[in-house]
């Protein structure tokens, strides 16, 4: 009976912080102060412009990390986000949608565009120097990690999330790797109706 | 009603040898290659991931120690994981163990292989040779075929153009 009445009780407060969880993303009022691009960094885009704190500014923006030699993860993320702009129409355009490589040694500019060009034009890709994209990775909490696989090869570990930041580039939330079509959607037409 | 029936039957048998020949399957000794399939890359990609489910039908222990293709610099043999958002992949420096009896899937979100420096990108219906090299079972040639992933259950259907 005791043991029932934990589980009840286990039960409740797993219900209560998903719903907290939830409610905190769905209600999309609320910023997360500290998290976001520092302005003092220096980064450039696959058309070799620069890019800076200041291009998150004006229209809300989805932002994620990833490298391009990445069989799985970062192009699944970048096809969704195609999708994503697709199915919001003419407010795609209401948004900036970034993609930063944690893997600036093999992701130039000029790689970042070859490998864009598959996918929707409206991502713009964003590279800089180890210690540029260090610094962008810790603006936005984002975890990466350089694993060498032998016979000179590496990949990397890195944090899989999408960042949605408003239009003043504060952290609203995220959407998660994979997340479900519709729900995404959501999130993206929240962000943008602000 | 006889007629019918035969009728159906007939174009259940016709549907079933219309199906593409897309994927085959493979055995090398007590080892099964089924459906080896790897995906669509993009333009500037250099790496892709080969998929494919592998059974011992043997009784003794087996390993997928390595492989080689023309289409890229390296084969390798990864395991990738999730934890907290976060990515990892690893390279299996012992190949991948086959129990006797086993079935093991190499799948999007876990083990797969890992094309590294491809000599161009992999395009939907193109077929990838490769060979396969197991400890006991020895050798075999194989074919991926470059297919879309299915879509994961919720999911969409991804396409790469």
């Amino acid at each position: 009976m005791v043991r029932r009445g934990l589980w009840i009780a286990a039960a409740l407060v797993v219900a209560a912080v998903a719903g907290y969880v939830v409610y905190d993303m769905r209600a999309n009022t609320s910023t997360v102060p500290g998290i976001g691009m520092p302005a003092d960094v220096r980064l450039t885009d696959h058309r070799g412009r620069p890019f800076t704190a200041a291009d998150l500014k004006g229209k809300p923006t989805a932002i994620f990390f990833g490298f391009t030699y990445c069989p799985e993860i970062c192009p699944t993320t970048l096809l969704d986000m195609g999708a994503r702009l697709q199915a919001l129409g003419d407010d795609a355009d209401k948004l900036n949608v970034v993609f930063v490589t944690i893997d600036p040694e093999r992701d130039t500019p000029r790689q970042l565009a070859a490998y864009l060009s598959s996918f929707d034009p409206r991502i713009r890709g964003v590279s800089g120097t180890p210690e540029q994209i260090g610094k962008m990775a810790k603006g936005f909490r984002v975890y990466y990690r350089k694993v060498e696989t032998g016979g000179g090869e590496y990949t990397m570990d890195h944090s899989t999330a999408v960042y949605l930041m408003d239009a003043k580039g504060r952290f609203v939330g995220p959407i998660g790797y994979q997340e479900p079509a519709d729900r995404a959607v959501a999130s993206l037409k929240r962000l943008i109706a602000g | 009603m006889q007629r019918r029936h035969l009728f159906s039957l007939a174009a259940a048998l016709a549907a079933a040898i219309a199906l593409p020949a897309a994927a085959r399957d493979y055995k090398v000794g007590a080892i099964q290659i089924q459906h080896p399939w790897a995906r669509p890359t993009s333009a500037g990609a250099q790496v892709g991931g080969g998929y494919m489910t592998l059974v011992n039908t043997g009784k003794t222990p087996d390993r997928l120690l390595d492989g080689s293709t023309p289409a890229a610099r390296t084969f390798e043999i990864h395991e990738m994981s999730m934890a907290g958002g976060i990515m990892k992949m690893r390279r299996l420096d012992q190949g991948l163990a086959l129990a006797p009896g086993a079935t093991v899937a190499l799948k999007p979100g876990g083990y797969h292989i890992m094309l590294i420096g491809l000599s161009k990108p992999l395009k939907l219906g193109e077929k990838v040779p490769a060979t396969l090299r197991f400890e006991k079972a020895g050798e075999v040639k194989v074919e991926f075929t470059v297919e879309q992933p299915q879509a994961p259950a919720g999911g969409h259907q991804h396409g790469m153009r």
